[in-house]
């Protein structure tokens, strides 16, 4: 059970419902994940709502959606875009993201600190999505936002868990859930984050552009399980520190 | 102008001495690589790669699926005036070409969005010939506030403006550029370009930095493939994008492949030779791709049916369908004033079946208009 803002989810895993090659496939694998958080770009959603295909397909889900805001490149603009997912769908759930770098789609860190807290003013659950920045996350929850969303590694790269380092301290510092999101890119990547620690997982185009879409979102499905598992069951260490054949401190003790 | 002046730079003789010296071993290197260069770039659309083709195909299918997902965003054209002002011997808009001319009012203009919106469209490339005095930023500014509302995402394909009238058109909700440098080569230019403001190679070299410098969300450029030659100027597109990158870092790069096409006035076979066949255009997409996974490619309906069926999953990212070439022409379609022939006139359902057999969602909004721009 993962809980945000005291609402809690039957699953740990968070998938999207962009990059599907139609709408029928992705309500199957949004299915087959397990997923009860599903996000949703404001920017793809049809301006006559009740049209919107993708829109329809998730609406016979049971599943909260999180609309993201994704296009805006200030702080200004992604206010706008959740505005708008409250009027559309009425949703107090926000993924923050704002990337106005092009190339990489990479989080810019002053803005989105501005935004999370001017939505979580406005009475918003924010979920932002953000570089693997232990500080920021600090900041991000200071201003009161629901969970932190620091990148696995660039969005859409598939590489994986680059940044675990940071991604181990925000999971000890932090008092907000952790989840891991963009870079996931096997199931295998999804269940070491589990494992580290971190409360969730956001994966979207693994799964989408997957041969077999639904297929591979149960596989991530029964990965954040088997790594949440693990992780409460408590994993062996693996110590890397020295063991002395001789003990170096035996001369303390009286002869 | 930080990106025309490193344009400006290039040994155009050079780039194409080092196309025509790559060797299969060069493209075997640029294949193997994750992250290519403008050496692999040049490999990839040298004669040397041609029996790579499919092994191109393959790839750069796979890093489009892998950055735009399952979908294909569609557009359409929107032509607004071919008044022109220039001579350019390959266009059908050209000056001295006896065809009748035509300038939408803005209540025509209306009646082409409502067309427009009834087959589904809500992305729109707004076009023009090039005439300054009567189709210039006043008629764009009232034009804009006319439609703006109508439309999701607003391309715009007319002269290069100064960077003040694109700071003034993004207030009013532009959100992309596509201006055609036709061919880099300064001698090829001159040759096409005899009369008018277009005769200004650095002025219009220079559009990309104004664009980007207005921080416009999208920059499109291309060369028209067949009036100089198509490998160099292939070369200096994958160039002119990368840099735009570097220094407009805000902005998207969408490249566009136009082959040239005849038209009124010129049936275009003298530049037959120099044209690239449906192979190489393939190869030069694909090549595009593995050099820049991020940038859009956009593929019009000057190309057939069958080429465009075939190459869509292959690197695309946008299309246009059913696409009329003369002002006026959805509301009250007519033959009299096309700019150029277009090749696939197929309905838009069709385009829409053919996407959906290729496995990709047609996607018509991809963007929201934000109310503080500026």
């Amino acid at each position: 059970m993962l809980t945000i803002a005291n609402h809690p989810f039957s699953s740990r895993l968070l998938t999207g419902s962009g990059k599907f090659s139609n709408a029928t496939v992705m309500r199957d694998a949004v299915s087959a994940s397990g997923s009860a958080l599903v996000t949703l770009a404001m920017k793809r959603v049809a301006a006559n709502h009740s049209n919107d295909a993708t829109l329809r397909a998730l609406r016979g889900l049971d599943i909260t959606l999180l609309p993201n805001t994704s296009g805006a490149k200030t702080a200004e603009e992604a206010v706008f875009a959740a505005e708008l997912a409250y009027e559309a769908i009425g949703s107090q759930w926000i993924k923050l993201e704002i990337h106005p770098e092009q190339r990489y789609l990479l989080p810019d860190p002053i803005e989105t600190l501005k935004a999370a807290e001017a939505l979580v003013k406005k009475g918003y659950y924010v979920l932002p999505y953000c570089g693997a920045d232990p500080v920021l996350c600090k900041r991000l929850e200071e201003v009161g936002c629901a969970a932190v969303m620091p990148l696995g590694s660039p969005i859409g790269s598939n590489q994986g868990l680059q940044t675990k380092p940071f991604i181990e301290i925000i999971v000890e510092q932090s008092h907000v859930p952790v989840i891991v999101d963009a870079g996931i890119g096997k199931p295998s990547d999804a269940m070491a984050a589990m494992e580290m620690g971190v409360d969730g997982v956001l994966v979207n185009t693994a799964i989408a552009t997957a041969k077999d879409p639904v297929t591979m979102a149960g596989a991530f499905a029964r990965a954040v399980e088997t790594g949440r598992i693990a992780y409460e069951a408590g994993l062996g260490t693996t110590s890397t520190r020295a063991a002395a054949t001789s003990p170096l401190t035996a001369f303390l003790e009286p002869s | 102008m930080q990106v025309a002046k490193a344009l400006l730079q290039q040994d155009l003789s050079d780039i194409a001495l080092s196309v025509n010296s790559k060797t299969a071993k060069d493209v075997e290197r640029a294949l193997a690589k994750t992250s290519r260069d403008l050496h692999d770039f040049m490999a990839l659309i040298s004669p040397a790669a041609a029996p790579y083709l499919e092994e191109m195909a393959a790839l750069s299918q796979q890093l489009t699926r892998h950055r735009f997902g399952n979908t294909m965003n569609l557009f359409v054209p929107l032509y607004l005036s071919n008044l022109c002002a220039n001579e350019c011997s390959y266009c059908g808009f050209t000056m001295s070409n006896k065809i009748k001319r035509t300038t939408l009012t803005i209540s025509e203009i209306q009646q082409e969005i409502d067309a427009i919106s009834g087959m589904g469209f809500s992305q729109v490339l707004l076009v023009t010939g090039e005439h300054e005095s009567k189709v210039g930023l006043d008629y764009f500014m009232a034009t804009l506030k006319a439609i703006r509302e109508h439309v999701s995402y607003l391309m715009m394909e007319v002269q290069p403006l100064k960077q003040t009238e694109y700071v003034a058109l993004k207030q009013l909700g532009l959100d992309a550029v596509l201006v055609y440098q036709e061919t880099y080569s300064p001698q090829h230019y001159a040759k096409y370009h005899t009369r008018g403001k277009k005769q200004d190679f650095l002025w219009r070299l220079g559009t990309s930095d104004r664009v980007g410098a207005a921080g416009i969300d999208k920059i499109g450029i291309g060369a028209l493939l067949g009036l100089g030659n198509w490998r160099v100027d292939s070369v200096m597109t994958a160039l002119h994008g990368q840099l735009i990158q570097q220094h407009y870092w805000r902005s998207r790069v969408a490249i566009s492949f136009p082959r040239l096409r005849r038209c009124e006035g010129n049936d275009n076979n003298a530049s037959a030779l120099a044209l690239p066949n449906e192979s190489q255009l393939l190869q030069l997409i694909c090549a595009h791709r593995l050099f820049n996974p991020q940038a859009e490619v956009s593929l019009s309906t000057r190309e057939s049916a069958r080429f465009r069926d075939g190459a869509l999953s292959l690197g695309v990212t946008s299309m246009s369908a059913a696409s009329q070439t003369q002002p006026g022409g959805y509301s009250q379609p007519s033959s009299a004033l096309n700019q150029f022939d277009i090749d696939d006139n197929r309905p838009v359902k069709d385009v829409i079946n053919a996407i959906e057999q290729q496995g990709l969602e047609p996607v018509w909004k991809d963007w929201l208009r934000f109310p503080h721009v500026g």
